[in-house]
C-alpha cells in the first residue's frame, strides 16, 4: 500500500526522525506511537504531501504520489475540518462528495455513524464526540484505500470507540490499510510502529 | 469539473451564510460614500470633479473586507488539509475560491457602486458604465486578493497584513476603473481604460492561481 525508505523530516532546525522505513500492506493497521513532540503529526503530515520531508522516498502502490494523494489517502487529523456556521447535513455531504463519495455512500456513512439525528443541526452546537463521528463519516461515505488518522479517538466515548474498531475492521477486510497516531491501543488489530522518545 | 461545482457550491454558501458576507461588504460600501461628502465640507460641487475617483477607492476597501475568511479559516479549522487531498489541485481550488468571493461579494458591490457613484455626483447617465466598469474591477479584486488572503496565511493578524498586502496590488484597477469614468465624464470613449482594466483582470488571473496555490502549500507545511 505504502513504502517509506530513509525518511527524515525536521521542523526548523529541529530533526524529528531519521532513516525511517516501513512498509503498510493492504488489510494492515499500524499503530504509531512515539513521545509527545516526536514526530507522529510530522510523519502523518509528510504521508499526506503537506509537508516536505528532508530526505528519503515515499512510494504509494500502484500509483504517483500526486495521484494517491488525491484519491486513495483519507486524513483524519486534529482537526475535523468542519465549519461551526454550518448544519452537520452540509458538511457531511461536502466532505464526503470531495473525497468522492456517491448518494449511496453518504446515505450508508449516515447510517452506520448514527447521524441521522444530528443532521439538521448547526456543527457549533454538536459536541466534540459527534463532530468527530460526523468527520470520520467522509471515510465510511468514500472508498480510499488508505486512512491516515490522527489521535482519532480522543474526544470519542468507549461505546463508539468499539463501533469505529468494527468500521476500521471493515476496512482492513476489504483490503485497506490504516496508519494512526495513538496513545491508547487501536481496536482492532494492529502492529506497533514506534518512532522515538521525542525530547 | 464535478469536484470544481461541489467546492464552488461550498464556498458561495459560505461567503453568504458567514460573518463578512455581502450585506456587509455593500453596507460599508454605502455608508464610505455617505462619509466622504461630510468629511469633503458642505460644496457637494467640490467633490463632482473626483467622485469617479472616490468611488473606485471606496469600492476597493469594501473589497478587503471579508478577504480573511478565504482561506485563513479553512486553515485554522483544518479544512484545507481536507481540499488539499481533493480530487482538485490547489491552483484551480485557488481560482474557484476567487471566483465565488467574486460572485457573492464582488458582484454586489458592483450593483452597489452606480449608486454610490450617483451620491458622490457622478452624472446618472453614466450608471451602466459605472456598472460594467465595477464588475470587471471586482473580478479583478477579488483574484489579486485571493493572492493576498493565500500569501498572509498563519500569520498573526492576518486580517490586517492582508491589507497591507492587497492594497497596493489594487492600484492599476483603481487608476484604469477611474480613468474610464473620467474620460466618460469628460465626453471621450472610455473602452481604452476599460480594456487597459480587463487586461489587468487577464494577469491576475493568470497569476493568483500558481502564486496563490504555492502560498497555500508553504502555510501547511
Amino acid at each position: 500500500m505504502i513504502t517509506v525508505s530513509a525518511l527524515t523530516v525536521s521542523r526548523g532546525e529541529r530533526v524529528l526522525f531519521r532513516d525511517l522505513s516501513f512498509h503498510i500492506a493492504p488489510g494492515e493497521a499500524v499503530a504509531l506511537t512515539g513521545a509527545n513532540g516526536a514526530g507522529k503529526t510530522s510523519l502523518l503530515r509528510a504521508l499526506a504531501g503537506f509537508i516536505r520531508p528532508d530526505a528519503g522516498i515515499i512510494a504509494f502502490a500502484d500509483s504517483e504520489p500526486a495521484e494517491a494523494r488525491t484519491r486513495h489517502i483519507h486524513w483524519l487529523g486534529h482537526q475535523d475540518g468542519l465549519k461551526t456556521g454550518r448544519r452537520a447535513r452540509d458538511e457531511l455531504t461536502f466532505q464526503s462528495e470531495w473525497a468522492g463519495a456517491d448518494a449511496d455512500g453518504i446515505a450508508a456513512a449516515i447510517d452506520v455513524l448514527a447521524l441521522e439525528p444530528l443532521l439538521d443541526l448547526e456543527v457549533r452546537k454538536l459536541s466534540a464526540g459527534q463532530r468527530r463521528r460526523l468527520a470520520f463519516a467522509r471515510l465510511v461515505a468514500a472508498p480510499r484505500p488508505l486512512w491516515l488518522l490522527d489521535e482519532p479517538f480522543a474526544p470519542l466515548d468507549a461505546r463508539w470507540r468499539a463501533a469505529l474498531g468494527l468500521m476500521m475492521q471493515a476496512h482492513l477486510d476489504k483490503g485497506g490499510a490504516i496508519l494512526a497516531a495513538v496513545h491508547d491501543p487501536l481496536p482492532v488489530t494492529a502492529r506497533p510502529l514506534d518512532i522515538g522518545a521525542g525530547r | 469539473m464535478k469536484g470544481l461545482m461541489i467546492l464552488f457550491r461550498r464556498e458561495l454558501a459560505l461567503a453568504w451564510s458567514g460573518g463578512g458576507g455581502p450585506l456587509l461588504a455593500c453596507g460599508f460600501f454605502l455608508c464610505l460614500t455617505a462619509l466622504i461628502p461630510l468629511a469633503a465640507g458642505g460644496d457637494p460641487a467640490g467633490l463632482r470633479p473626483i467622485a469617479g475617483g472616490v468611488a473606485w477607492l471606496a469600492l476597493a476597501l469594501s473589497s478587503i473586507l471579508s478577504l480573511e475568511r478565504l482561506f485563513e479559516r479553512d486553515l485554522e479549522d483544518g479544512a484545507l488539509d481536507l481540499i488539499a487531498l481533493g480530487p482538485v489541485p490547489l491552483e484551480l481550488v485557488v481560482l474557484t475560491k476567487a471566483k465565488a468571493q467574486w460572485l457573492a461579494v464582488g458582484v454586489p458591490l458592483a450593483l452597489t457602486a452606480p449608486v454610490a457613484a450617483i451620491t458622490l455626483g457622478l452624472p446618472p447617465s453614466l450608471a451602466p458604465l459605472v456598472a460594467l466598469s465595477a464588475l470587471i474591477g471586482s473580478l479583478g479584486f477579488a483574484l489579486t486578493g485571493a493572492l493576498g488572503a493565500a500569501l498572509a496565511l498563519g500569520s498573526k493578524r492576518g486580517g490586517l497584513l492582508i491589507a497591507v498586502v492587497v492594497l497596493p496590488l489594487f492600484i492599476p484597477p483603481v487608476v484604469f476603473g477611474a480613468g474610464a469614468l473620467e474620460r466618460a465624464v469628460n465626453g471621450l470613449d472610455p473602452a481604452p481604460a476599460l480594456a487597459f482594466l480587463a487586461a489587468y483582470v487577464l494577469f491576475a488571473a493568470v497569476v493568483t492561481p500558481f502564486a496563490g496555490a504555492a502560498a497555500v502549500r508553504n502555510a501547511q507545511g
